[in-house]
């Protein structure tokens, strides 16, 4: 190996090890004080109303997934989203509806959909003004449902 | 300076041509998960592919890319044409044609430019780069088959035609940086391309696979803006001159589906013997 590219071999390594550092940062979250300010940005619990409110509009625009939500309890899927989103983003709320797998395990959701719903959130997120940086926290808190919402 | 405005009108007249195209509804994935098209066809960044499939095809969808892209280097242009398909975000297949003008040597040398095909497929193996917690691994294939092949021969190049293959894992960590979501990329390629491929395959120093690495590294600002950087291990199989390294340093804008733009300051080390070539890029890629 000639010093060159011994060198880039090193800053190669060092790249790696950046990479390595922020993906072992990456703790799990808890409900913690970092969590309740994401509550607070979000908008408190009015907030959060209107945003799955939101939501709901633009699925049932939706023709990829408004299928899916025909006949459903409308009331009762508002204030279970939003019970749980409130609760997740550190707020004082307790989320009391079926586990994520349970209730979704008949729908047999497929990726597409999946896609389409996160979609369609971060539009209502948009649509309430919610910073990007807030956007991302409430994302890495729903994205890890994902394997059980898909049933997978 | 004249070379990025040179690159940006070459840029807006390609633009008129791509973005007609790409008006169909073109999938289902998460703006800006379909990455770009790289100088080599596949979708990642602009020189290391990524382990997303191109496009937004999701599980029940098909779709694809058109791209176009230049790098003026102090002494080389580089440019590279190509479309991508994927089918069903489980198998993508890449065609290109990557070329090299000779601009500084091809007096001297009686000809104008080095070219070469590239025939790409990738698969998705496992995994998915936002949902899945160990991210998303693919594994690809490049055959590239030289178009000129006078001046490969000519510096001891073993073959003109090469296959290289790759294992890639891409993640996108939220919030990970100030809030910001980060995307890591690494890729392991086994290979004996010269320059790519374009100065050929195998050399008189080395004639074998070597596995070399490769990683990107990018931020989004928000969901339209990807800013990062970009590194790739080459070997070194010529005697006439060396071989370096590739790096380079990106900011992509991802206005919809439809539509990524990337420029990027690119450093592609010494070419055949010309020292330290670097420049600007400008890539346009239309999805459909
Ligand atoms: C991160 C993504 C998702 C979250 C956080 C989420 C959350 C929830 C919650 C909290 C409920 C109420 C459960 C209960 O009443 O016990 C629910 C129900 C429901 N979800 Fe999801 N969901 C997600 C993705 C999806 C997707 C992709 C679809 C389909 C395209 C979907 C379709 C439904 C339907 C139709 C119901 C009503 C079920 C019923 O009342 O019988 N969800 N979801």
């Amino acid at each position: 190996m000639t010093p060159e590219r011994f060198m880039n071999a090193i800053r190669f390594t060092l790249l790696l090890l950046v990479l390595g550092g922020l993906t072992a940062c990456q703790h799990p979250h808890t409900p913690d004080h970092r969590d309740a300010d994401l509550y607070q940005a979000l908008g408190e619990r009015a907030g959060i109303e209107t945003m799955v409110e939101n939501l709901l509009y633009l699925i049932v625009e939706d023709e990829r997934i408004a299928f899916q939500f025909k006949g459903i309890d409308v009331a009762h899927f508002h204030r279970q989203l939003s019970d749980q989103i409130c609760e997740l983003s550190g707020g004082p709320c307790l989320y009391t509806g079926r586990k994520m797998r349970e209730s979704h395990s008949a729908m047999a959701i497929t990726e597409t959909q999946f896609n389409a719903l996160t979609e369609n959130l971060i539009l209502a997120m948009e649509q309430n003004r919610i910073p990007t940086g807030a956007q991302n926290r409430l994302l890495a808190l729903l994205a890890p449902l994902h394997q059980d919402i898909r049933g997978l | 300076m004249m070379r990025l405005i040179r690159t940006s009108c070459t840029t807006l007249v390609l633009a008129a041509l791509v973005i007609p195209m790409a008006s169909a509804d073109p999938g289902s994935r998460i703006w800006a998960t379909g990455g770009v098209t790289t100088i080599e066809g596949s979708a990642g960044g602009g020189l290391v592919p990524w382990a997303m499939l191109s496009g937004y095809a999701s599980d029940r969808e098909w779709g694809g890319t058109l791209a176009l892209t230049r790098a003026e280097l102090d002494d080389f242009t580089v440019s590279f044409t190509g479309v991508t398909l994927n089918w069903r975000n489980r198998l993508e297949v890449s065609v290109g044609r990557q070329t090299l003008d000779l601009d500084t040597l091809g007096a001297a040398l009686g000809e104008d430019e080095l070219s070469q095909d590239i025939f790409g497929v990738k698969t998705r193996l496992w995994g998915d780069v936002l949902y899945h917690r160990y991210g998303q691994w693919s594994a690809g294939l490049q055959h590239k088959r030289n178009r000129t092949f006078t001046i490969p021969d000519a510096v001891g190049a073993r073959d003109d035609s090469g296959t290289d293959v790759y294992l890639s894992g891409s993640k996108l960590f939220f919030a990970a940086v100030l809030d910001r979501n980060l995307l890591a990329n690494i890729t392991v390629r086994g290979t004996k391309a010269n320059q790519g491929g374009l100065l050929g395959f195998g050399g008189d120093q080395d004639d074998g696979y070597e596995a070399q690495f490769e990683s990107s590294l990018g931020v989004f600002i928000d969901r339209r803006w990807l800013a990062g950087v970009e590194y790739r291990q080459k070997p070194d199989n010529l005697g006439f001159a060396r071989e370096d390294d590739w790096w380079d340093l990106f900011i992509a804008w991802v206005p919809d589906r439809s539509l990524a733009v990337t420029a990027a300051w690119v450093n592609l080390g010494d070419i055949a013997g010309l020292e330290n070539q670097q420049g600007a890029y400008l890539s346009l890629q239309g999805s459909f």
